[in-house]
């Protein structure tokens, strides 16, 4: 606005000389000279007088920005808000706290930076810059070369030929994600307060978007954890370390933890009591120890709620062809060729997660703006949700197809098998050639087939991902697994797929070791969808999450197509704390040592106003990194307090489910109960006759071939399936 | 010896990002604002093309008298001021707009333009050839190009956590310089932090790709690396914090036992090949002092064993190797000056001593300077014997010669291929007596030896005056607690060689020697057996530590020659008797008649402008070529020099020939050694030796028992 007014006023006084130029007869033979400098000068000099303001403006609020001092914005937040608490590190420094064992963090996915070392032509002048994290201008500048160089090979989940993206190396790998977006920053700086430093802070990046195991076969990333983790241990006098993973990591580090014992070849060659010798604590932010729905819809139709909302509000914002850019194809391309999501699709099946009728969390109330201490309130609301059945959350139906099927009672579904489904032909549209999803090759008879299904199981769900990414699940079951093992000792258990699946693992045998489950709560978190099949051609996603199904008074808990639980935003507390409540408590077979557990959960409280960032009391999935409670929780660990000086287990949500501290929060279970084992037996979801269930040839096989792990893809193959028959033995 | 590597970095970096950041900020608003622009140009001429015409000079008449009758009396005198304001003002602004829109159009005419012929990168070229990656490489920084940066700090520093101190951009030394230098010096007893503050060398291949941005240290060498398959995997930066001595980097940060640790990982997961490592400038010295300490017994050392770098190395590729120390590191010590400083110091006395600021530069600096015990570890070793007495040194025939008469020989030199010919073509007067590494006066400097006066060093005695102590209320340096006499008198004995001059340094820096001096040595083994050279402060002396026993290993001088490098100094007393002033300084108003060596009070050596070639060549070219008594095993060494040749143009930045000390690591003839030996390739299969300087005579002249 100043600007306009500038320029008028600037008009105004060059050309009102010239009038009186005109008047003035006398001045003219002169005049013209000067006339003609004055219209140069008001043509193209008024543009550079433009420039230069801004210019000039912009030096000078530079130099003020420069000049300010560096506590100058903590001065106006305190002036505001009144003055802050002192941060934890500091707090503990002045108890006395000081450095004492080393600390690894193990960074999550999504949040470690990855950097070029080797590009295509479109990537020139990249080298050592960073493709994820920091700015992502390149997203911006070049997104075709962008996507395809962080996508992986599709065959190999390996570096596509002549592309090598490398993990960001050192702190700096995951300390901010984006310039003023903290990960692990504020824990960093508050451990710093206390005395730890480059030698005794470890950060294990590693190549978040490759299976575990390969980060060990390409960059030796296991390896050099190991030797980091011995070199720590040795250089400050025989400390064990305390590992921090976050996210994921918390399944990189049980798989490193497994693979640090296993004999050489496929593993790090440790011995079996390397973990006893140096690992003293892990303190897991947030674990997704039994992976998250989140995963499903991401694999599944390359959106979560987030993208979902967007969808349906721009629908032709994402899938325009303006760019010739189809944006969600390309990103599903991309992340169906990382490995590492698949790691965190919902493991143990329908006992963990619920089957048709029945959920662990069904109890859950989705009321958010209910203070969450009001005890009493819950209680009784709590009486009236479990007298109305017809309320309750079918939380097992991760997926269902329509909102209507969401609610309804299983006998009330038809059901349609769709794994003896046909895939169609590919529709040879040639304008949707460049852009590969797999979709492409299931045709409408395939996609009918799966929206006939109705209704997805943890179970069922597995199924289905083969069926719609046969090359990518083809891939990950090599990497992963997904089931509840009934017999630790089977040797097949030796495998390097099973040991990121807590409930397919034994811990290692280090009685010392603490095991902390750190984790958010009082955030509404994606837990099952509602799914209707896209209405846009056949260039596009078929399926997409149906955002129409509300809820309503009825039932909150569904909003947008997603149905929400309790956790932090992005793993349910199912996920995060079960197997630290139950499943490894005390000695049980997935824990034969009895190593200790703690639960320690985070209340989560928004930021108070905007000048707290992102708040010091967030239960948020990455937030809560900057919770002050945890941070203080993690220095003690760190300056050597036991599970029991934190005060040992802190609960929020136990009350919100049964109010029975003794049933132990959720509704699982035992593992060995005699029913549950039947449960896993069973083939549920299949039609059968009356009287006794009839076994189908068909269901046979399948069952066989899932045990085996075996794709319908690797049948064909004889030189595969044998293999895998007499590796079973 | 980089601080003023450090201070021109600096100043082309100031200019850099001004330039850079603020213009592509601009850049973009222009960009936005442009089609603004453009709509609204076409508008205003037309307005200015409606005043053209004579038909509408009466309308324009009417108004414009209509307006002038309407606010004759008192408006116009008011328009006119304002028109004058508007001038003084927009004329800046005018200006400066035309300045940058200049500047634009020529930044974006040079992107379309046909790129300037950038030779193909070594790294590309010898991939076609089929060279891949092979051993693993370790990388050593040397002194003043790792990045430092802070873990904890005085209330001062607030809001610098994890923020480089040292390398980038520097900005707090203009925002808060007294803080920082109180930051990055170490406490004068012990050399280790001082109580609340952390300063840590940075980690990772980060810490000295870049040292400004723009001004590369290792990052050109790295992305050649990379071009031929290494990665984060088999590559690694072993920085160290370069303040400290070698030693207590392992004390303080486990430096040592990290490197040990990388490098027997790096070993394993590649396939058990060994590494090659590269280190530069001080680094040379701080690995040579890693080889040793690995293989000893574990207090003092890492306890890897005898046979531990036999083992896990291939290769040493020294660049630009301070094996012997650099004369540099003298100045630096007695007045904080290299010859850079001399000049601005001569040039604008009152810039640096002013205390406008209350900020003394020069003596903070040489505050700060002299609690890093590394500086130490960079004074000449070898005493007389290397580096010249009195009356000869090993360099006296070098010839100076003008930049006309560089090109020539360098010429020559590429026609035949000999470097005898040219020397003997050009006649030599005087010798210049660079042995005498101090001298107090020109003539001092000049006269034989039996015309100078002498004054036993060892008899400079402490006698604190108490009238000095008066008049400055706070002691900056250790000369403040001299009295003016006692300098006088270290004056009087004109001259120091490398022998003597331990004792002046001992005298004005007292705190630091001793310090220093029980890690580094700086002397000559008589007997490499006796039982004291297993101690540490022996290490980093190649002149007292016997290389280990790994006969399959190679050892690499490789470094730059060509350019003048200092080798010793005229000095004169300060003339001013202020109190915080530091009183000697180089007397630069001493010029060279004969010969042109001598320029601004310093003789001019060949060498890569901060090691002469002596220092960087010697140990391979003599000390270590055979089985000598430092090298008992045999281990193959090669002096492989590059010949130094300033960028042809400006456009081609820092140059991919060049030989000074800094820049040789974006030469691509080095870069190509390196490719090749990490590649597998042997010395021999190099092409052997590869020498244009003296060195060969230097080191003949060196009368030393092998």
């Amino acid at each position: 606005m100043s600007i306009l007014r500038r320029r008028k006023g600037t008009e105004n006084k060059k050309t009102e000389p010239e009038y009186e130029e005109f008047n003035d007869e006398n001045k003219k033979s002169n005049g013209s000279s000067r006339r003609l400098r004055r219209r140069r000068w008001s043509c193209m000099d008024g543009c550079c007088w433009f420039v230069g303001c801004i210019c000039s403006i912009w030096w000078f609020f530079l130099f003020l920005y420069n000049a300010m001092p560096a506590s100058f914005p903590q001065y106006v937040t305190e002036a505001i808000t009144g003055p802050l608490p002192d941060p934890p590190g500091v707090k503990l420094a002045k108890e006395g706290l000081r450095a004492k064992h080393p600390v690894v963090f193990v960074p999550g996915i999504v949040t470690g930076g990855l950097e070029l070392w080797e590009g295509h032509q479109c990537a020139e002048g990249l080298f050592r810059k960073r493709l994820w994290g920091g700015t992502f201008g390149e997203l911006y500048k070049r997104p075709l070369c962008w996507v395809e160089h962080m996508s992986l090979d599709n065959e190999t989940g390996l570096d596509p030929s002549g592309i090598r993206i490398r993990p960001v190396s050192g702190l700096v790998a995951a300390d901010y994600f984006a310039p003023g977006y903290f990960v692990w920053a504020v824990l960093i700086a508050n451990l710093a307060r206390i005395g730890y430093e480059e030698k005794n802070m470890y950060m294990a990046a590693y190549d978040w978007r490759i299976s575990f195991q390969n980060t060990e076969v390409r960059d030796q990333t296991l390896s050099r954890i190991k030797s980091n983790i011995e070199l720590m241990v040795a250089s400050s006098g025989g400390k064990k370390v305390v590992i921090i993973p976050h996210s994921m990591g918390v399944l990189y580090l049980l798989h490193f933890m497994k693979w640090v014992e296993a004999p050489a070849p496929m593993g790090g060659g440790g011995g079996s009591d390397w973990c006893a010798k140096h690992l003293k604590a892990v303190m897991n932010i947030g674990g997704p120890f039994l992976g998250v729905p989140k995963a499903v819809s991401g694999l599944f139709s390359a959106e979560a709620k987030d993208i979902a909302a967007a969808r349906s509000m721009a629908p032709s914002f994402l899938e325009s062809e303006m760019f010739n850019f189809q944006t969600l194809q390309h990103v599903m391309r991309m992340t169906r060729t990382w490995d590492s999501t698949m790691s965190m699709i919902p493991k143990g099946g329908d006992t963990i997660w619920g089957g048709l009728d029945w959920s662990p969390e069904e109890g859950h109330e989705c009321n958010e703006k209910k203070p969450k201490n009001n005890t009493t309130q819950t209680a009784e609301s709590d009486r009236t949700r479990k007298s109305d059945n017809a309320t309750r959350v079918k939380y097992g139906r991760i997926i269902s197809f329509g909102k209507l099927v969401a609610d309804l009672h299983s006998s009330e579904i038809e059901r349609i098998d769709f794994r003896d489904a046909l895939k169609g032909k590919s529709h040879a549209n040639s304008t949707c050639r460049d852009v590969w999803t797999e979709y492409h090759d299931m045709g409408i008879e395939g996609v009918t087939a799966v929206a006939d299904y109705k209704v997805y199981t943890a179970g069922s769900v597995l199924d289905l991902l083969h069926f719609v990414a046969p090359k990518l699940m083809k891939r990950g079951s090599a990497h992963f697994s997904y089931g509840i093992a009934d017999d630790l000792d089977d040797k097949k258990y030796e495998h390097y797929k099973y040991w990121s699946n807590p409930l397919e693992t034994k811990l290692p045998n280090a009685p010392g070791m603490e095991i902390f489950s750190m984790y958010g709560v009082g955030i509404p978190t994606e837990r099952a969808y509602v799914y209707k099949l896209s209405t846009a051609g056949d260039c596009y996603i078929p399926f997409q999450i149906d955002t129409s199904a509300e809820g309503g008074s009825k039932s909150p808990c569904l909003k947008g197509g997603v149905f929400h639980t309790d956790g932090d935003e992005t793993v349910p507390i199912l996920s995060a704390g079960y197997m630290c409540v139950k499943g490894w408590r005390g000695k049980t077979r997935f824990n034969p040592s009895g190593i200790r557990t703690f639960v320690r959960e985070y209340n989560h409280a928004p930021p108070a106003n905007l000048l707290e960032g992102r708040g010091t009391q967030s239960g948020a999935h990455v937030d809560i990194m900057g919770n002050f409670a945890l941070i203080e929780d993690i220095i003690r660990v760190a300056a050597g307090a036991a599970g029991e000086d934190l005060g040992g287990d802190k609960v929020y949500s136990e009350q919100e489910y049964s109010g029975k501290p003794e049933a132990a929060y959720f509704n699982v279970l035992e593992l060995d109960a005699p029913v549950r084992r039947c449960e896993r037996l069973a083939l549920d979801g299949f039609r059968r006759g009356r009287g006794r269930p009839k076994k189908y040839w068909g269901e046979v096989i399948r069952r066989d071939m899932e045990q085996l792990q075996l794709t319908e893809d690797m049948t064909l193959d004889r030189k595969i399936w044998r293999t895998r028959i007499r590796a079973e033995g | 010896m980089g601080f003023f590597h450090f201070l021109k970095a600096e100043v082309s970096r100031v200019f850099q990002v001004n330039l850079s950041a603020i213009f592509n900020y601009i850049d973009c608003k222009v960009r936005i604002f442009g089609s603004i622009l453009q709509f609204l140009e076409p508008v205003k001429s037309c307005s200015y093309e409606s005043t053209k015409p004579h038909v509408d000079k009466n309308q324009e008449n009417a108004v414009s008298a209509y307006e002038e009758v309407s606010k004759k009396p008192k408006y116009k005198k008011i328009k006119r001021q304002q028109l004058k304001e508007w001038r003084c003002i927009d004329n800046c602004f005018w200006i400066i707009g035309y300045l940058c829109t200049t500047w634009w159009l020529l930044l974006f005419l040079c992107n379309f333009l046909p790129g300037v012929k950038v030779p193909i990168s070594p790294g590309s070229r010898l991939k076609n050839e089929g060279l891949n990656a092979h051993h693993p490489v370790v990388l050593v920084p040397g002194i003043v190009t790792g990045g430092l940066e802070l873990w904890e700090g005085k209330p001062c520093s607030q809001g610098l956590f994890r923020k480089r101190l040292w390398g980038f951009s520097f900005a707090e030394i203009f925002k808060r310089p007294l803080c920082w230098l109180e930051h990055l010096s170490l406490d004068n007893e012990t050399g280790l932090d001082p109580p609340g503050i952390r300063v840590r060398a940075v980690a990772g291949l980060v810490a000295a790709d870049y040292f400004a941005p723009g001004y590369f240290v290792w990052a050109i060498l790295i992305e050649n690396l990379a071009k031929i398959g290494y990665e984060q995997k088999n590559m690694y930066m072993a920085s160290y914090d370069w303040r400290l001595s070698f030693q207590n980097t392992e004390i303080r940060d486990q430096s040592l036992s990290r490197l040990k640790r990388k490098i027997e990982l790096l070993y394993v997961t590649n396939g058990y090949k060994k590494v090659v490592v590269v280190p530069h400038s001080m680094g040379v010295t701080y690995f040579l002092h890693f080889l040793k300490w690995v293989e000893a017994s574990p207090p003092v050392g890492g306890g890897g064993g005898p046979g531990w770098c036999a083992k896990h190395i291939k290769a040493i590729m020294n660049i630009g190797p301070a094996f012997l120390g650099v004369p540099k590191a003298v100045a630096n010590i007695l007045s904080a000056e290299g010859k850079d400083v001399a000049f601005i110091r001569a040039m604008a006395p009152g810039l640096l001593d002013s205390e406008t600021f209350g900020f003394q530069t020069l003596q903070h600096v040489m505050r700060v300077f002299r609690t890093w015990d590394s500086v130490v570890s960079l004074l000449p070793k070898g005493g007389e014997t290397i580096w010249g007495d009195l009356n000869r040194s090993p360099e006296e025939e070098n010839v100076c010669y003008s930049a006309k008469n560089k090109y020539l020989r360098s010429f020559s030199k590429e026609n035949d291929g000999n470097n005898t010919d040219p020397r003997r073509s050009i006649q030599v007067k005087e010798l210049v007596k660079y042995g005498r590494l101090i001298s107090f006066g020109k003539t001092a400097s000049e006269i034989p030896s039996s015309q100078l006066s002498f004054v036993d060093p060892k008899k400079f005695v402490h006698e604190y005056a108490p009238v000095s102590s008066t008049s400055c209320e706070e002691l900056l340096t250790e000369y403040d607690e001299m009295s003016r006499e006692n300098i006088k008198r270290v004056t009087e004995n004109k001259t120091y060689t490398a022998r003597t001059l331990i004792h002046l340094l001992r005298f004005v820096a007292p705190k630091a020697m001793q310090r220093a001096e029980a890690h580094f040595s700086h002397g000559l083994a008589e007997n490499l057996e006796d039982p004291k050279y297993s101690h540490y402060k022996y290490w980093s002396n190649p002149l007292e530590t016997m290389l280990p026993d790994a006969p399959e290993m190679e050892i690499f001088c490789s470094y730059g020659v060509g350019m003048p490098t200092e080798r010793s100094y005229v000095y004169k007393m300060s003339p001013s008797d202020r109190c915080k002033s530091i009183p000697l300084q180089i007397d630069t108003s001493a010029d060279g008649s004969h010969n042109g060596c001598l320029s601004g009070g310093v003789y001019f050596v060949d060498g890569d402008d901060s090691v002469p070639v002596l220092s960087a060549g010697f140990m391979c070219a003599k000390g270590w070529r055979g089985k000598t008594r430092f090298n008992p095993s045999g281990i193959a060494s090669y002096v492989r020099e590059y010949q130094h040749k300033p960028p042809s143009s400006l456009l081609e930045g820092r140059g991919t020939e060049s030989g000074t000390h800094v820049d040789i690591l974006g030469n691509f003839a080095l870069i190509e050694d390196v490719l090749r030996v990490a590649a597998g390739a042997s010395g021999t299969e190099l092409g052997g030796d590869r020498i244009y300087s003296g060195i060969i005579e230097m080191s003949e002249q060196i009368d030393i028992q092998l």
